[in-house]
C-alpha cells in the first residue's frame, strides 16, 4: 500500500485555477469511480470545496502518480498546474489528511466546516466503493485526530465572525443571556445576523425600530418580536439590554445624554450597543458611563482579528497531536500490512527445513547431486504445500477490516516474534520468495 | 494543638494564596482546582483548630484577638466557598486568598492570654461575636466582588477583553455576587450591633456613645445602611458602588483596629 495525494488549496492556488479543477457534487461519485479504476490507484477519494481540491489514493505499488488520472480525468495538459499543486506521499499524505481534517490547513484555522465536507466526500467515495480498505481506516482516523484536536486544544473555541464576538461579549457581560432583550435600531442584513445569534444564545423579546415601518414591521415579524415606530425610539430604548445600531444616519443616533436617560430608568443596569452603522450611530462618549458598553464595528473587528492570532496558538499544540498520530497511524499500518508476516512466516519454515536437512544429513550419507535435489525438492514441496493455505487467507484478510486479527492469530500459531523489519526490503523479499515458491510449486 | 492545626491549614491557604498570585497573570485552571481542594482541607483543619481554641479557653467567646483573626478568616472561607458552590467561580479568591492568609498568619504566630468574660453574659456575647464577624465576612467579599467587577468593567470598557480578565465571571455574575453578599451581611451587622449593645449595657450599665469602638461601629454600619440604600434605590453598582464599599471596608478596619483604644470593648489583657 502506499499513499498518494495531490491537489490545490487556497494557498497555493487562486481562485481560478481552482475552479478550474474543482468537481460539482452532482459529478463526484462518477469522478471517485474513475479514480479508483485508474491503472495504479487501489482505492480513491476527491475532496472538492471551494478553497481546495484534492485527489486522494492508496496506489498500488510506491511510484505510481495520480497526475496520470488527472490529465484522463480533465482532459487537459497538466503543465500549466504544476506550480500549483502539493504533492504529499506516504506518512506525509497521512499526516496532510489529518491536518486537513483537523482544519490546522483551512483559510481560518480551526473553522469547523471543512470537518463535515471531508465527511461527506469520505461518505461519497464510500458508496461507490472507491474506500474500502487503508483508506478507509486513514479517513476513520482523521476524524479521531479532528476529534482529539477539537476537545484538546481551544484551536475552534474562540469566535471568528463579527456577530458570535457580538454574542461573546453580551455573555461577559450578561452572564446568561436568557431573557435579555435585544433592540434592532436600522434592519441591516449584518444586524439581523447578529440578533439571531443572540437569539440562538438565549435572548429572548425583540423589538425592531427603522425609520420606514414596515420594513420594521417585516423584520419583527421574521423573528417574532415586536416594531416600534422610530420616533418613539428613545422612550423605548431602555427596555433592551442590547441595542444592535445599522442605519445610514449620518449622525449619531445616540449620545451621551440619552445613555444617561437609559440608565436612569433602567436603575442603571447594563447596556450593550454594537454598533455596526458607519458612519457610526452611536457617540464613542457613551461608553464612558458607568454601565454602559459600546462596541463598534473596529472593536468587534479587532476582537475577531485576536481571536485568530489566538488560534494560530493553539494551532501549534494541534500540529504536536496530529504528529503523534501520524507515528501511532503508521505503526498501525505496519501490523495491518500481511507482507511482513508472510515473509517471517515463511523464513520461520525455511529455517526449520534447513535444521532438518542438516540434522539428518549424517545418517543420509553421501547423496549424489540428484538425491540432493531431491531432498530439496521434497522438503520445500511440503513446506509451500502448508503455506498455501495461511498465505491465501492472509492476502484475502487483507482485503478486509478484520486482518489485523488474522495476522495477530497466525504470528501467534507459528510462534513468530515480532521484529520491526524494513517495510520495502521485506516487499522485495516477498516478490522474490513468491516467485521461487511458485516456480518450486511448478516443478512439482 | 490549636496553633499546629491552624499552621497546618495556613500552608492549604499558601497555596490558594499562590493561586491568586498567579491568576492575575495567566489562566491557571489546574491550580485553580489544586487550590480549592487545599482550602476544603485548610478549611477544615481551620474548624479542628478553632473548636479545640473554644475548648481550650472553657469559653465559646473568643478569649483573645488572634482567636478572633482565625475566626473571621474562617468565616471568610465560608463565604468564599458559599460563593463557589452557587456561581462555580473561584475568582473572588484573588481578593480572599490574600487576607484570609494575611489574618490566618497573623493568628498563628502565637497564643494569647485570654480575657475571661463575666458568665452572666457569655451566650449574648458570643452571638455578637458571631453575627459581627459573619457581617465583616460578607462586607469583604461584596468589597472584593465590586473591585473584580471594577477590574471586569475596566476590560470590556477598553476593549481588551483578551488575557488575565477573560477567566473573570460575567460582569453581572460579579455584580450578583458583590449584591447578594451586601444583602446576606447587613442583617447579621444590625443584628451583632444590637446585641453589642445589649451585652454592654447589661456589663456597664451604660452606653458611652463617644467611646472610639462604639462610634466606628456606628459609623461603619451607617456607610453599610447607604450602600444598601443605594444599591436598591438607585441600583448603584460599579464605580459607585465599589468606592463606597471601600469606604465601608476602612471603617470596617477601623472599627476593628479601634479595639486598642477602647475602654468597652477591650479585650486584651493589659
Amino acid at each position: 500500500m502506499s499513499f498518494h495525494l495531490i491537489g490545490v488549496n487556497h494557498k497555493t492556488a487562486p481562485v481560478e485555477v481552482r475552479e478550474r479543477l474543482a468537481i460539482p457534487e452532482s459529478r463526484l461519485p462518477e469522478a471517485c469511480k474513475r479514480l479508483a479504476e485508474h491503472a495504479d490507484v487501489a482505492e480513491g477519494m476527491i475532496v472538492s470545496t471551494c478553497n481546495r481540491v484534492e485527489f486522494l489514493a492508496n496506489m498500488k505499488n510506491g511510484t505510481g502518480d495520480l497526475r496520470a488520472f488527472m490529465r484522463d480525468y480533465f482532459a487537459v495538459d497538466m503543465g500549466p498546474f504544476e506550480s500549483h499543486l502539493y504533492e504529499f506521499r506516504e506518512d506525509e499524505a497521512i499526516r496532510h489528511v489529518f491536518r486537513v481534517a483537523s482544519s490546522l490547513d483551512s483559510m481560518i484555522v480551526g473553522e469547523p466546516q471543512i470537518l463535515g465536507q471531508i465527511k461527506e466526500a469520505y461518505a461519497t467515495a464510500r458508496a461507490v466503493g472507491a474506500v474500502r480498505m487503508q483508506l478507509d481506516q486513514l479517513l476513520t482516523r482523521a476524524f479521531a485526530v479532528a476529534k482529539r484536536v477539537r476537545t484538546e486544544t481551544a484551536v475552534g473555541s474562540s469566535s471568528v465572525s463579527v456577530a458570535s464576538v457580538a454574542v461573546e461579549l453580551a455573555e461577559k457581560i450578561f452572564g446568561n443571556l436568557k431573557g435579555k432583550s435585544v433592540y434592532l435600531v436600522g434592519a441591516g442584513k449584518m444586524s439581523e445576523l447578529a440578533a439571531r445569534h443572540l437569539l440562538a444564545h438565549g435572548a429572548e423579546s425583540i423589538f425592531v425600530a427603522n425609520r420606514t415601518y414596515d420594513r420594521a414591521i417585516g423584520l419583527a415579524h421574521k423573528f417574532n418580536g415586536q416594531a416600534i415606530e422610530f420616533s418613539r425610539l428613545y422612550d423605548t430604548c431602555e427596555r433592551a439590554d442590547i441595542v444592535i445600531t445599522s442605519t445610514g444616519s449620518p449622525h449619531f443616533i445616540f449620545k451621551r445624554e440619552h445613555g444617561e436617560q437609559f440608565l436612569a430608568r433602567r436603575r442603571n443596569r447594563p447596556m450593550f450597543f454594537i454598533d455596526i452603522a458607519v458612519p457610526r450611530d452611536v457617540d464613542p462618549e457613551m461608553n464612558k458611563l458607568d454601565g454602559i458598553f459600546v462596541y463598534d464595528i473596529d472593536d468587534l473587528q479587532q476582537a475577531v482579528a485576536s481571536h485568530v492570532s489566538d488560534r494560530k496558538k493553539e494551532a501549534e499544540k494541534a500540529e504536536a497531536i496530529v504528529n503523534g498520530e501520524v507515528q501511532k497511524f503508521h505503526a498501525r499500518l505496519q501490523t495491518l500490512d500481511v507482507v511482513p508476516t508472510i515473509v517471517s512466516l515463511h523464513d520461520h519454515l525455511e529455517t526449520i527445513r534447513q535444521a532438518e536437512i542438516d540434522r539428518v544429513r549424517g545418517r543420509l550419507g553421501k547423496m549424489s547431486p540428484d538425491q540432493e535435489l531431491a531432498v530439496e525438492a521434497l522438503t520445500r514441496g511440503i513446506i509451500n504445500k502448508i503455506m498455501h493455505t495461511p498465505i491465501s487467507t492472509l492476502k484475502t484478510a487483507a482485503r478486509e477490516s478484520e486482518s489485523t486479527t488474522v495476522v495477530e492469530l497466525v504470528r501467534r500459531l507459528f510462534n513468530l516474534e515480532d521484529e520491526p523489519q524494513d517495510a520495502e526490503k521485506e516487499k522485495d523479499k516477498h516478490v522474490a520468495t513468491s516467485k521461487s515458491s511458485s516456480d518450486s510449486g511448478a516443478s512439482h | 494543638m490549636t496553633l499546629i492545626w491552624l499552621r497546618v491549614a495556613l500552608i492549604c491557604y499558601a497555596v490558594g494564596l499562590l493561586y491568586a498570585l498567579v491568576a492575575l497573570n495567566r489562566t491557571a485552571e489546574i491550580l485553580s482546582k489544586v487550590a480549592l481542594h487545599a482550602a476544603y482541607l485548610g478549611m477544615v483543619l481551620h474548624f479542628v483548630s478553632l473548636v479545640e481554641a473554644v475548648v481550650d479557653a472553657g469559653q465559646l467567646t473568643l478569649a483573645s484577638v488572634h482567636n478572633s483573626e482565625s475566626l473571621l478568616a474562617f468565616l471568610i472561607m465560608v463565604v468564599f466557598m458559599l460563593v463557589y458552590l452557587i456561581y462555580k467561580t473561584t475568582s473572588p479568591g484573588i481578593v480572599v486568598f490574600p487576607l484570609v492568609f494575611l489574618l490566618t498568619f497573623v493568628a498563628a504566630t502565637g497564643q494569647q492570654p485570654l480575657v475571661l468574660t463575666p458568665v452572666a453574659v457569655k451566650g449574648w456575647l458570643a452571638a455578637h461575636i458571631l453575627m459581627i464577624f459573619t457581617g465583616y465576612a460578607a462586607l469583604f467579599l461584596s468589597f472584593g466582588a465590586s473591585l473584580l467587577y471594577l477590574l471586569q468593567e475596566r476590560a470590556l470598557k477598553t476593549k481588551s477583553s483578551a488575557g488575565m480578565f477573560s477567566r473573570l465571571p460575567a460582569l453581572q455574575v460579579i455584580d450578583d455576587i458583590g449584591y447578594r453578599s451586601l444583602m446576606l451581611g447587613f442583617p447579621f451587622m444590625t443584628l451583632g450591633l444590637v446585641l453589642g449593645t445589649v451585652v454592654a449595657e447589661s456589663t456597664y450599665g451604660r452606653l458611652d456613645f463617644l467611646d472610639p469602638k462604639i462610634l466606628l461601629s456606628v459609623l461603619m454600619w451607617v456607610v453599610y445602611l447607604i450602600m444598601v440604600y443605594m444599591r436598591l434605590s438607585a441600583g448603584w453598582r460599579g464605580r459607585r458602588a465599589a468606592l463606597l464599599a471601600s469606604v465601608a471596608f476602612v471603617a470596617a478596619i477601623v472599627a476593628w483596629a479601634a479595639n486598642y483604644f477602647s475602654k468597652m470593648h477591650g479585650f486584651i489583657a493589659s
